[in-house]
């Protein structure tokens, strides 16, 4: 019996068998276009043919002003709304903790966000942002901070900081629910050990919450940088990088270059810069993973 | 030790109400403009009180977007296909992650997981090339098929806890007894697992409906195969736009989705935050 058994476990065949149909699909769909994107970038690929131009496309990217600036603006774009996102994902995990009534409805209000459509979120953020219409400049208007219609989206810094506000917008939700399914998951005897010694919420929150939740920031830090980095329908709705070039990242070059002049030669260049650095955030990212594993089957 | 005092209460309710008030506004606001007349949305400064709040434009949207029932229609239909494929390339896949061990197996669901940090952007040259020679660009195929690929790494990995869930026991016991794989699969493994089923179908429901651009405005040029969000921007560039019947429609484009996730969100939360929590 034990025989039998041992064979119902351990049929490798079998369990290749059930992994390949997924397996196939996505390195038919995802691992064989990374490669090819990768062959194309060293040629001058367009709708027309394409000829091997060895590192023309490398050179022409990297010896260009714009592409440069490119890089640095998609890295301080990213730091700002990754930023903006813990912080503020950090503060309402805290306040939607608070055993206080209503804290099951707010829960659930947090998500829509990140369950709509980020397309159809950004039509509000359109109006809102809306220079003659939209609330924030009649706020502004009236208040007296603004001297007549402002329109957010057209001018190079205030469409730079509306692009942050509203990818934050989208991302806040994600983190603040991981945030508080973490602090949830933290021990209640260690508080009520800690409660017992006397000491304050504001200790509680910095001696135990905070320790105790930091493999979780550390891996949503991580997770949301990763796809902030990726964030292309949130600046392609609000401004497809312009005005001037102020919101351009790298995703919305990669993608202004291939499909929008039909550049695949020089988009998939692009494309490779992304894909090394994803992989970097990649590799940090499974590092971490492995590692926390690995201090939780220890303990 | 959970007790608060009146000026702590007061402090955590308006820091929720600010909080609140960043995450709702877009939608408050859609709301309320598409209850207003299109006169006092274009009045400058903003007006914030408008006393002929109706259901107008509702009614009037069908004609100023003379698609929309077909948009919806195809969003429902590109996410309920996106769905589904998902689930039969999952399932097996899943059940073999959770049941046995064979070499590779850390390495290839760490490959799953890099996969999600992919951004369509990046592969959308090769898929375009792809889909030309096919045939199939403006398809419903051109946004199903990339659309299944990034969706099949999380569904792997919230399936695979769920069928973690049933106790390897009883197949051994029903084994032993002399039923099939098959007969097992369909007796034991498919009734105790269907909420888990459920969840990750609706998990890939809501993923594809939220994933209905990149691959919509880049593959498909065709307006009866364009999804909501795809189909409502086409009227966004005009220089007279009629924000109220476009918030009507967006709203009533997004409501299923909504409320389905109302529904099921704890089952998704719990799924997906286990993963990430605790893993």
């Amino acid at each position: 019996m034990n025989q039998k058994l041992k064979s119902y476990n351990s049929q490798t065949y079998m369990a290749y068998a059930l992994i390949a149909p997924a397996a196939i699909y996505i390195i038919l769909i995802v691992a064989w276009p990374l490669l090819e994107t990768i062959r194309l970038s060293f040629t001058n690929s367009s709708l027309a043919g394409e000829d091997y131009v060895g590192l023309e496309n490398y050179q022409k990217m990297f010896s260009s002003k714009k592409f440069n600036g490119i890089v640095t603006r998609t890295f301080v774009w990213m730091f700002f709304s990754v930023s903006l996102k813990l912080i503020i994902g950090l503060i309402g995990a805290v306040l939607l903790n608070a055993n206080l009534k209503g804290r099951s409805i707010f829960r659930v209000l947090v998500m829509p966000p990140w369950v709509v459509p980020i397309a159809i979120g950004m039509l509000g953020w359109l109006w809102l942002y809306n220079g003659y219409f939209g609330i924030i400049a009649g706020v502004g208007m009236r208040t007296g901070i603004l001297d007549g219609p402002f329109g957010f989206l057209a001018y190079k810094q205030s469409a730079f900081i509306s692009t942050i506000i509203a990818d934050v917008w989208v991302g806040t939700p994600m983190v603040t629910v991981f945030f508080l399914a973490a602090m949830q998951g933290v021990p209640r005897d260690l508080y009520e050990a800690a409660y017992c010694d006397g000491a304050s919420k504001w200790d509680r929150f910095f001696k135990i919450t905070l320790p105790q939740i930091t493999p979780v920031i550390i891996t949503m830090s991580l997770l949301s940088a990763i796809w902030t980095f990726n964030s292309f329908e949130i600046i392609w709705i609000l401004t497809e990088g312009g005005p001037r070039g102020s919101t351009t990242t790298l995703i919305i070059d990669t993608y202004k270059q291939a499909l929008g002049n039909y550049k695949f030669g020089r988009g998939a260049a692009r494309a490779v810069v992304v894909m090394i650095l994803l992989m970097l955030f990649a590799g940090f990212y499974l590092a971490l993973l492995a590692r926390i594993n690995k201090k939780i089957s220890h303990e | 030790m959970n007790k608060y005092n009146h000026f702590e209460k007061i402090l955590i309710y308006s820091g929720i109400f600010v909080f609140m008030t960043f995450i709702l506004l877009p939608f408050v606001e859609m709301f309320y403009a598409s209850l207003r007349p299109l006169d006092h949305l274009f009045r400058s400064p903003y007006q914030f009180y408008s006393d002929d709040l109706s259901f107008w434009a509702y009614r009037e949207m069908w004609n100023t977007v003379p698609m929309l029932g077909r948009y919806i229609f195809n969003s429902f239909f590109l996410a309920s296909c996106v769905a589904i494929l998902t689930l039969i390339f999952v399932i097996p896949a899943a059940y073999s992650y959770a049941r046995f061990k064979f070499p590779g197996k850390n390495t290839s669901l760490y490959l799953l997981l890099a996969i999600n940090m992919f951004s369509g952007a990046v592969i959308l040259i090769p898929l375009y090339k792809l889909l030309r020679t096919l045939g199939l660009l403006n398809s419903y195929q051109s946004m199903i098929i990339p659309g299944v690929a990034f969706l099949i790494p999380t569904s792997i990995w919230l399936l695979k806890s769920y069928f973690e869930k049933i106790p390897i026991d009883l197949e051994e016991a029903a084994f032993v007894d002399g039923a099939s794989r098959i007969q097992i699969l369909r007796h034991i493994i498919a009734p105790l697992s269907t909420p888990g089923l459920v969840v990750v179908g609706i998990y890939a429901f809501i993923g594809s409906y939220a994933q209905q651009f990149l691959f919509a405005i880049t593959f498909n040029q065709k307006k009866e195969y364009m999804p909501i969000p795809t189909g409502l921007y086409e009227f966004i560039g005009y220089q007279s736009v009629k924000w109220n019947e476009m918030m009507a429609a967006a709203l009533v484009g997004i409501l299923p989705v909504l409320l389905l996730f109302i529904f099921l969100q704890k089952y998704i939360v719990e799924g997906l935050t286990a993963g990430a929590v605790k893993n």
